[in-house]
């Protein structure tokens, strides 16, 4: 199939950018949607001009680092996968392609399509975590946990901490990301001792480092590659009001 | 905002009920006596300011919050975004502004002529106070102001429409058992009310004798 692709060039983060039209031929629809841009990469080294940066790692789903916001969503058009897992299968022949970095104030361009993420980890850094002494291995079974609250941590425990909730957001409002990473502790003894501090601490950071307010418009979980649900932005309103009156 | 907009939504249930009483063909008694209760009564006054008090904040917290939100994202995309999401809850900033805008020009038709601000066009014959039903039932007989009052009353319920359940979602009261409840009950609310409302002004334009 034979694409026009108008993708995102900035040169750094100082640069200002612009949309810049390409066009790829013959590509296979069971390529992925990354090697129909390591295609065009290909090309653009050829003809000895600058390739397109963007994120990515695993190719496989699970490490979150590719990004891109494509015609529109964040990931692609398609549902809960990420953009590596994304085949050109679901484009047309002749289709036109626009590619955007993420755009959020956390989010800067570091270039053209590759974004700095570092406001996630600093995030992580405030409480995503739980403090234990090192040393040998309890035993699994002294902590019993009901089949339930193991299910919902893992379930929260499933992100991968891509962005596409801020993306999708039009807000920007990074409680989607903050949502799992307060449940998927807290639902859990372990995770229980820290969890007034690690709300609170969490919740000022995303604050501070500029994300938006949540206004369930639930965009979040339609793009999340992972299906994290919006119950868990409920449980952490609920924790962050009660950690607050408490 | 979520709290707010909660108690902004059980005043509205108890202004419909007032309101209903103008549907009796009494010459206005019924709504009189319910509008001079709520004048009198000493409860009623406290409430009367808590109830300014909770439509400022909910009114000034809203805009604050949209403003930092259409700052959180400097540089906008290209392609708006193409998620599907509940189309009211992407709005709800304008559907607001929309309802201000309604709730001033009622406050002018209305309360501020109670306050003595607006001129009272039509006193009780017995007391010399603005009578509100004859105001009432005046306005609405103009097709203009009673189309005008339907249209921004509907925005009202496009407004309420999301607001319920994302007001129990904001407060974190989210129950595998009892969310589906709130939020089919929420759209319930959301049309019932508006509903309500509107009744009046058809009853005024199209039975009243
Ligand atoms: S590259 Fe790892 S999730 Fe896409």
């Amino acid at each position: 199939m034979d694409l026009t692709l108008k993708i995102w060039r900035q040169k750094d983060a100082k640069s200002k950018g612009k949309f810049v039209t390409y066009h790829v031929k013959d590509i296979s629809p069971t390529c992925s949607f990354l090697e129909m841009l390591d295609i065009l990469n290909e090309q653009l080294i050829q003809k000895n001009e600058e390739p397109v940066t963007f994120d990515h790692d695993c190719r496989e789903g699970i490490c979150g680092m590719c990004s891109l916001y494509i015609n529109g969503r964040p990931h692609g058009p398609d549902d809960a996968i990420t953009t590596c897992q994304l085949h050109m299968r679901k484009f047309k022949d002749g289709d036109t392609i626009v590619i955007e970095p993420w755009r959020a104030r956390p989010f800067p361009v570091i270039k053209d399509l590759m974004v700095d993420r570092s406001a996630f980890d600093k995030i992580i850094q405030e409480g995503g975590y739980i403090s234990v002494n090192t040393g040998a291995f309890t035993e699994a079974n002294s902590i019993l946990i009901s089949k339930e609250d193991a299910d919902l941590s893992m379930d929260a425990a499933a992100c991968i901490g891509c962005g596409a909730c801020v993306a999708a957001c039009k807000n920007a409002s990074a409680m989607l990301f903050v949502g799992a990473k307060i449940s998927h502790l807290a639902m859990l003894p372990q995770g229980a001792p820290e969890a007034k501090r690690r709300v609170l601490k969490m919740v000022a950071k995303m604050d501070e480092l500029g994300f938006g307010n949540c206004t369930n418009t639930y965009a979040c979980e339609a793009e999340c590659p992972k299906l994290i649900k919006r119950s868990n932005i409920a449980r952490l309103n609920r924790q962050f009001l009660t950690a607050k009156v408490s | 905002m979520s709290f707010l907009g909660l108690f902004l939504m059980v005043f509205l249930v108890i202004h419909l009920g007032i309101n209903l009483c103008l549907l009796r063909n009494d010459g206005g008694r019924w709504f009189t006596d319910a509008a001079t209760f709520m004048q009198t009564n000493y409860v009623i006054k406290v409430f009367e300011v808590v109830l300014f008090a909770g439509f400022i904040l909910h009114i000034l917290i809203g805009i604050i919050l949209q403003i930092h939100n259409w700052m959180s994202r400097p540089v906008r995309y290209k392609i708006s975004n193409q998620t599907t999401t509940p189309f009211l809850s992407k709005y709800m900033i304008y559907t607001g502004g929309i309802v201000l805008i309604f709730l001033i020009l009622h406050m002018m038709n209305f309360y501020f002529i109670k306050l003595g601000w607006v001129d009272n066009p039509i006193s009780a014959r017995d007391n010399g106070e603005p009578d509100f039903y004859q105001i009432a039932r005046l306005l609405f007989a103009q097709p203009a102001y009673s189309i005008a009052y339907i249209v921004l009353i509907t925005v009202l319920g496009f407004h309420l429409y999301h607001a319920f359940q994302s007001a129990f979602q904001t407060l974190g009261l989210d129950h595998k058992k009892y969310t589906p409840f709130i939020q089919g009950f929420g759209k319930v609310y959301s049309i019932l009310i508006p509903l309500g409302f509107i009744c009046i002004p058809v009853y005024f334009l199209f039975f009243f004798i």
